[in-house]
């Protein structure tokens, strides 16, 4: 009898322990942030002016952050605390870091839809000197006439490629002016590849979550894009997908004519494809202008490296420059207590006005921002960025970000996965356009119930 | 001494009591309450009625049946698979052969190893074979399937020979002994005798390795996270996946957290009723 209750107990146990994992703000399941030490100890008791904490979304720029913070609590005494979600991670941490008693004063939200989440936590920031310092409201989260949100950086991606495999393979980036250039290169690339010493012409289009958001996300702005255009409209409730036999021509380009079996791509990760890439296997990388640091630290050199648009056979896309905007809106907590709130507003300040701060964004962390206080002194500059500059400068049509519009991250992992199966052969194209197609007014109705 | 124990013992038994109410109690009861809510932060919530279960079960995107039944068939395979390895092991290693503790260690080993650590350490080892096939992890569910399988059986194998180990030498001598004496067969001996008074350690290696079925989380998500499709996701991590990886939807992944709950509980009771019934005491 005895070991019958004693069974029945530990069963109870195992299956609380179950339970308890997903009921709620525990730290076993959300905290996987590789945060390095917090750069400054949490409010100290007796301080009255207040604290800052920044969960900080970009890992590329953690540390730079952390010492940006470090600074600033140097010259003023003010604790900052920032600390940075692990990639592909940030709604998850920010979720049980906002349960917290010391919540995250700044926060970020990836757009309209990221919003959506947020926007009982967001403090109007009309009265900042942020606001007042924003070059436009095209940059701003403005809601109800609340600005809610505001973009901190404004970034570019497309086809990075390397300039002297393309010159050794006898091209030059002014061959490539549309989808069908692009092809006749890439395959003609892909059929000598021996001869040129690369396994392929593009980088592998790895669908593990450290770079499937590459193709699911940013590959397929440019069908919605193009799609927004043609319609007019610049979000929709229902998708219907005009320009997706445009997004299999690329997809196809890009999973043919690469270092790997297109069967193996649900294997690549992230560091996969930018190693290729550094390493000279490849000429062609899909990435953004955030990735500058990681491929010059690899070795690459400036000369090397530039950025070409997205083609993929859109009409009049002989105009279309590089994609650009912004997923990084910064936001104050307005739960936080009024000391807090007015500490990050003090802290925001300084970072787009002193020049540490300009410093450190534009120098540093090689942000483009939204932002007048940054002149020329404070002007980022490496090759990518001036390949963006020099598209706008030429008149091309920058392509807009119109991923924040997406209806959830369910619909984009829908895509993702149709990429994947479509690439091993498991499914077929119509699977992908059901998934983009029908995802996107089931995942509209889905959220917005 | 026996005194003292008397009068004080709801002192002994208070910090047990408080982690029970802390850790497991009072998030199971919150859990409970919210999974009739709809909520994006839990101290938030407004209550929205059963509306939560339904979503989790009729909503073609929530994938909840698929990962049901997914993981029934994992969990009752494995539980077959990792018992009927530890047992033989066990039984192999009680005999009188070389390096009996050597193999004892290096069996139980991968046990120590933490359940993240190892699904990539698979992923790599099985991907760089699957790779030679041009296949991967994520192929289809099966191949994702079976590394789990594969990734288990090495896990638990060695736990539960461990406890087999530790049952089999507590079967008296004078028993197998008047077996041989009686002219049973070493098979015989091992199904007739040994086995009924195993019955405990059987009880105890099926309940934790069904149990361990039905919960494995953190191979599943270094493994193959869910891949293809979400078609190779367990419970676990497809409630994870429902309650934060969708806006909106994070009363829907309490609700499957409760129904998780209830069929976990309901199969490990069933189950130590079963086994528990075939003790044999002596």
């Amino acid at each position: 009898m005895m070991k019958k209750i004693l069974g029945v107990l530990v069963a109870l146990l195992v299956a609380f322990g179950v339970f308890s994992i997903f009921a709620g703000a525990d730290e076993a399941t959300t905290a996987p942030a590789p945060s390095p030490a917090p750069s400054a100890p949490p409010a100290a008791a007796g301080k009255p002016a207040g604290s800052v904490y920044y969960l900080n979304f970009k890992p590329e720029q953690a540390q730079q952050w952390e010492a940006l913070a470090r600074e600033y609590t140097r010259e003023t005494g003010v604790p900052v605390t920032v600390r940075t979600a692990a990639s592909g991670t940030y709604e998850d941490t920010l979720r049980s870091e906002m349960e917290k008693p010391d919540a995250p004063t700044l926060f970020q939200v990836n757009g309209p839809v990221g919003l959506k989440t947020w926007k009982n936590f967001c403090l109007d920031l009309r009265d900042t000197a942020l606001y007042a310092n924003l070059k436009s409201d095209d940059f701003a989260l403005i809601d109800d006439g609340q600005v809610l949100g505001i973009a901190y950086v404004i970034e570019s991606y497309g086809l990075i490629y390397n300039k002297d495999l393309l010159a050794k393979a006898g091209y030059s980036a002014d061959d490539i002016t549309g989808f069908a250039s692009l092809k006749r290169v890439a395959e003609d690339i892909q059929a000598r590849r021996e001869e040129l010493g690369v396994l392929g012409a593009f980088t592998s289009s790895g669908m593990d979550s450290s770079s499937d958001w590459r193709f699911k996300t940013h590959l397929a702005n440019l069908p919605v894009y193009y799609e927004y255009k043609q319609t007019g409209l610049s979000t929709s409730e229902a998708i219907q997908g005009l320009y997706l036999d445009q997004y299999k021509n690329i997809w196809d380009l890009y999973i043919h004519n690469a270092t790997c079996e297109p069967g193996l791509i649900g294997a690549k990760t992230g560091d996969d494809a930018s190693s290729e890439f550094i390493l000279g296997e490849a000429l062609f990388y899909q990435n953004g202008t955030w990735a500058y640091d990681e491929l010059i630290s690899g070795g690459m050199r400036d000369e090397q490296l530039g950025m070409l648009p997205i083609y993929i056979g859109a009409e009049g896309e002989e105009n279309q420059g590089l994609c650009t905007g912004s997923e990084n809106y910064w936001c104050i907590n307005k739960r936080a207590s009024q000391e807090n709130i007015d500490a990050t507003k003090a802290f925001l300040e300084w970072v787009i006005t002193s020049d540490t701060g300009r410093d450190a964004l534009a120098n540093q962390m090689g942000f483009v921002t939204p932002f007048t206080t940054f002149d020329q002194d404070y002007t980022a500059r490496n090759a990518l960025l001036d390949d963006a500059q020099r598209y706008i400068a030429e008149g091309k049509q920058s392509v807009s970000w119109t991923f924040p519009t997406m209806p959830s991250d369910t619909w984009k992992d829908g895509v993702g996965a149709a990429l994947l199966e479509y690439a091993q052969g498991t499914s077929d194209w119509e699977n992908l356009r059901r998934a983009f197609v029908d995802g996107w007014a089931r995942e509209y109705n889905a959220v917005n119930r | 001494m026996n005194h003292a124990i008397r009068r004080y013992w709801p002192l002994f038994v208070l910090p047990t009591v408080l982690a029970f109410l802390i850790g497991f109690l009072a998030p199971f009861l919150m859990g409970l309450y919210l999974s009739f809510c709809q909520f994006t932060t839990v101290s938030d919530a407004t209550f929205v009625g059963l509306d939560n279960y339904i979503r989790a079960f009729t909503d073609p995107s929530s994938n909840f049946l698929h990962a049901m039944w997914y993981t029934a068939l994992f969990a009752f395979l494995s539980t077959a698979v990792v018992n009927l390895a530890g047992l033989t092991a066990a039984v192999c290693l009680t005999r009188n052969i070389r390096g009996r503790n050597l193999f004892r260690t290096v069996l139980f080993m991968p046990n120590l190893i933490g359940g993240i650590v190892l699904g990539w350490l698979w992923q790599v080892i099985l991907g760089g074979v699957l790779a030679r096939y041009g296949k991967t992890l994520v192929t289809s569910e099966w191949y994702g399937f079976f590394g789990l399988m594969l990734l288990t059986l090495w896990q638990q194998a060695g736990y539960m020979m461990i406890i087999y180990i530790s049952g089999l030498n507590a079967i008296p001598e004078e028993l197998t002994e008047a077996a041989s004496i009686d002219g049973a067969s070493p098979w015989q001996t091992f199904l007739r005798v040994k086995l009924p008074m195993l019955m405990p350690s059987i009880t105890i290696c099926t309940f934790l390795t069904l149990t361990n079925g039905f919960k494995l989380f953190d191979q599943n998500l270094a493994l193959t996270n869910g891949a293809p499709s979400g078609r190779s996701e367990l419970l676990a991590l497809n409630i994870f996946n429902t309650f934060y990886g969708r806006i909106g939807w994070e009363g829907a992944g309490q609700a499957k957290a409760v129904i998780f709950f209830l069929i976990v509980t309901g199969i490990a009771l069933l189950q130590l009723r079963l086994t528990s019934t075939r003790e044999v005491q002596h």
